[in-house]
């Protein structure tokens, strides 16, 4: 591998001008021009269905991807409470600076100033768009859009569809994608699967694809690639993705040059239905919107946490966040939360189901609530989390409190990019959750929505557009020896996979036992010890899958065990990077804590003198030396302090 | 709990199905889906081909899974989605058969996946609200009746499963073009097009579906509870032209 310049193309000057005066300085596209272009943007969830809509509209050739039946149900839907934007409707004293100063203290300033100053900047634009567009938001009974409190902040900004945030902005988006389809701007392709990066002289020209049904791999062709394949939270097995998100279009991409960002920043939720059983597949989340109203309670005395919570007396419970946190009580960050929930199930002080001998729970209680507002209001805001609730637990919680318990929700960490959102790889873009850029080391609730959409709709059609503005482009009839290549590489691959020497276990039993490793090292606390033994663990689990995996059925048919295989197969490289990076990272930041830097009241140390960086890992061809390139993050607006939510 | 099974098999779209049977013995808090995901693990450690079925987020939302339980879109527990099935909800039965969607509209795929290709097309063809990225006004410049925005994100809570259809004994989807057409076209901003109902009607013709007759299955089944109400707002937008 080639050394390799990291510059992040940040413009200079005031803060505020920075992303107009860059928007002037882009190149682009003369409009009769546009349609000799095609961009190939994989992944169809917020990020992708919005650049995807807005390139169509623009009049460039757009083929977009996805792996699910329909792009409406990328998960993007799941997101439940809200989206972020500085409109300041509550008069409460909201701006744009200080929602970029809330995100960049949020992350733990472990994120670039100018990017999450554009991320700020861009919310207003995103609400006026999806009202545009029919999203429903919730409204004043004046006709207004009404407003609520979210972790992290102290202002009112947050903007909701009651529990189906995520829902409506996905289908306003995925509307307009539709439009475009009708106009024959956009060639859509759903069940459909990303294999591996085309490059030619350096530059990303194309993807292989492999059609879900017929099991064919096909080699596609473009000036420019887009990837917005969301995050690789189900790395852990349990997490609160749907079971098909998957890190695998990413992680083609990271071995074929693209820079791999901060791979260990991944976000605990703390608001999770606990686990009930070994056969479970997933977690489910609930908003942390709860935690507005929800009071967090563990039993004080470990005696109590087998009684029914009714039977446990006010005196006998605690309110630990309110106790460790005054000034924010409940509605501290997630990890903070976190960490906490965890540190009461330690002490063994947690209720509910035992999995391997403990007790993983604490309660979420209405009661107070319901007292104060009324059950109407309290049903009215919360109701269909309140039913999800029942369907899965079994138990009402208008009458008992809720049990709850953190999940892995959410990567910050992802594909490096620049100021332009472009990877490391000339022509290569990443957009939403699949990119490392804005959270820092822990996302706010309510910006991942934010995020997604400002990159789709605003940030890449400008930035794809400059792009294209300086590529003659690709002649895409011919064939190219680079596609027949990457064609080859991809079949290889199936074959190996179908083919196991020794075939014996099914890939999910792989891929329990690979998330057992990964959470328990690398999950909300982490140490140097345990890291070490989790790599080796996961290289000597690696190799036995490639003797012993087991797919049965055929690769020309549709055939969900190999595809699920195939993408346990990159998790599985993708967890030891985890690990080197965590291993690396030696502070306590963000969403993670390293047990050798935690203060003496309990509190995370940040080391900014030596840490205030991104770690961009190239890979090398040896997936154990990754090349770590460092990005040194400059804070010139705001000075980095302490956290400090008490 | 011990079940015996009856569940669809079919290769593809042009090859004949039958019911396979298998038995299995799970716990009552084990979902629906996770009761074939053991079964299917049971496959494979057999050199048994996995049963193919769509799923994706199993929390309710994304409107991936579909399957008929016992003769019914989605299973017994109403107002839900087949992922968020309990076998607690099924702990009197002994046998439960399991098959796909059924609808021309629908080609099965695969066991019990179907193509719902057909929906996109009817979105497609003026399911939208038409607005240029960056060219919207300020959110706050059309106040909106709350009880009109309510009304509106009753209907906009339609995940697209297609329950409805197969519930139809027309195999209509006409709640999901109703709920559509109720979403965006009672919003100040979806007032513009006055032809998106005709529009959508005539790509649900276009695309294979049964027309209405009143049967109202489909809400019955739908596991948003969208209600036939949309089906009448639809229709007065549609004479009101």
């Amino acid at each position: 591998m080639s050394d390799f310049e990291l510059d992040s193309h940040t413009p200079k000057g005031s803060l505020e001008t920075r992303w107009t005066q860059h928007k002037f300085d882009l190149k682009i596209v003369n409009p009769a021009n546009r349609k000799k272009y095609n961009v190939i943007i994989v992944g169809t969830g917020l990020a992708g269905a919005a650049a995807a809509a807005s390139l169509g509209e623009m009049g460039y050739n757009v083929k977009t991807f996805c792996f699910q039946d329909s792009p409406r149900r990328a998960h993007s839907i799941a997101a439940q409470g809200g989206i972020n934007a500085a409109k300041n409707y509550q008069n409460d004293g909201d701006s744009v600076w200080r929602l970029f100063y809330d995100t960049i203290k949020g992350g733990d300033y472990r994120a670039r100033e100018s990017n999450v100053f554009r991320l700020a900047e861009l919310s207003t634009s995103i609400i006026d768009q999806a009202v545009a567009q029919g999203v429903p938001f919730a409204r004043e009974y004046s006709g207004y859009l009404a407003n609520r409190s979210f972790g992290g902040a102290q202002v009112s900004r947050t903007f909701y569809a009651r529990g189906q945030t995520g829902q409506q902005l996905l289908i306003g988006a995925y509307q307009a994608m539709s439009k475009q389809i009708d106009e024959g701007t956009i060639t859509h392709h759903s069940r459909c699967e990303m294999q591996d990066l085309i490059k030619i002289n350096g530059k990303a020209k194309g993807i292989v694809s492999r059609d879900l049904v017929t099991g064919k791999l096909e080699s596609h062709m473009a000036d420019v690639v887009v990837l917005c394949t969301g995050g690789y939270g189900n790395v852990f097995y349990l997490s609160t993705n749907a079971k098909g998100c998957n890190a695998s279009a990413a992680w083609r991409a990271h071995k074929q040059g693209a820079l791999f960002a901060n791979p260990s920043f991944t976000q605990i939720h703390p608001t999770c239905i606990p686990q009930a059983g070994e056969l479970q597949s997933k977690l489910t989340l609930m908003s942390e919107s709860l935690r507005n109203d929800g009071r967090i309670w563990a039993p004080k005395n470990k005696e109590d946490c087998d009684k029914n919570p009714e039977e446990i007396a006010e005196q006998d419970r605690d309110y630990f966040l309110e106790r460790m946190y005054p000034a924010f009580g409940n509605l501290v960050p997630r990890d903070i939360a976190s960490r906490a929930v965890k540190l009461i199930c330690d002490e063994g002080r947690g209720v509910g189901h035992a999995i391997e001998g403990k007790k993983l729970g604490v309660y979420l209680d209405f009661a107070n609530a319901i007292k104060v507002h009324g059950l109407d209001a309290i049903s009215e805001k919360y109701g269909n989390l309140f039913d999800m609730y029942t369907h899965i637990a079994a138990e009402d919680p208008y009458t008992t409190p809720m049990r709850i318990y953190p999940a892995v929700h959410y990567t910050m960490g992802g594909l490096w990019v620049d100021y332009n959102l472009m990877t490391s790889i000339d022509g290569l873009f990443a957009g939403g959750e699949a990119n490392f850029s804005d959270h820092g080391a822990n996302r706010l609730g309510a910006s991942a929505l934010m995020q997604g959409l400002a990159d789709g709709y605003f940030v890449l059609p400008s930035t794809v557009s400059n792009y294209l503005a300086q590529q003659k482009p690709l002649d895409i009839t011919k064939t190219y020896p680079e596609e027949e290549q990457a064609l080859q590489r991809c079949s290889d691959r199936i074959k190996q996979l179908m083919n196991a020497p020794n075939p014996q276990k099914t890939p999910d039993e792989f891929h329990r036992k690979l998330g057992k490793i990964i959470w328990n090292a690398c999950g909300m606390a982490r140490e140097k010890s345990v890291l070490e033994s989790a790599i080796a663990d996961i290289k000597t689990l690696r190799e036995q899958f490639w003797q012993q995996v087991k797919i049965t059925g055929s690769d020309e048919t549709l055939n969900q065990t190999l595809e699920r295989a195939g993408r346990i197969a990159d998790f599985f490289e993708l967890a030891e990077l985890m690990c080197i990076d965590a291993l690396t990272r030696e502070e306590s930041c963000g969403c993670h804590a390293r047990e050798e830097h935690i203060t003496d009241d309990g509190e995370a140390q940040r080391h900014d003198d030596e840490f205030s960086y991104v770690a961009a890992w190239q890979y090398s061809g040896n997936l154990s030396v990754p090349v770590l390139y460092k990005e040194e993050l400059d804070f010139e607006f705001v000075r980095p302090t302490t956290r400090n939510y008490r | 709990m011990i079940y015996k099974l009856h569940i669809w098999r079919q290769e593809s779209a042009n090859s004949k199905g039958d019911f396979e049977q298998h038995e299995i013995d799970v716990s009552e808090d084990t979902s629906f889906l996770e009761m074939l995901d053991a079964l299917n693990e049971q496959l494979i450690e057999n050199d048994k081909e996995a049963i193919a079925f769509d799923f994706d987020c199993r929390e309710g939302i994304c409107g991936s899974c579909n399957l008929v339980i016992n003769g019914t879109p989605h299973g017994k527990h109403r107002g839900t989605t087949t992922c968020q099935q309990y076998m607690r909800d099924y702990a009197d039965e002994a046998e439960l058969w399991i098959e796909p969607w059924r609808a021309t509209a629908f080609p099965i795929i695969k066991d019990l996946i179907v193509d719902r290709t057909p929906f996109e097309k009817i979105i497609q063809a003026g399911g939208y609200i038409e607005i240029r990225t960056g060219s919207a006004g300020e959110a706050n410049t059309i106040p909106v009746a709350k009880e009109v925005s309510d009304a509106a994100f009753d209907s906009a809570t339609c995940i697209g499963c297609a329950a409805c259809v197969a519930a139809c004994p027309n195999a209509s989807a006409t709640l999901f073009v109703a709920a559509k057409v109720t979403h965006l076209s009672t919003l100040p901003q979806g007032q513009i097009d006055k032809k998106r109902a005709e529009k959508l009607l005539e790509a649900m013709d276009e695309q294979g579906f049964g027309g209405c007759s009143n049967y109202r299955e489909c809400e019955r089944v739908c596991p948003k509870e969208i209600s036939v109400s949309t089906i009448t707002t639809m229709n007065k937008l549609l004479y009101q032209g």
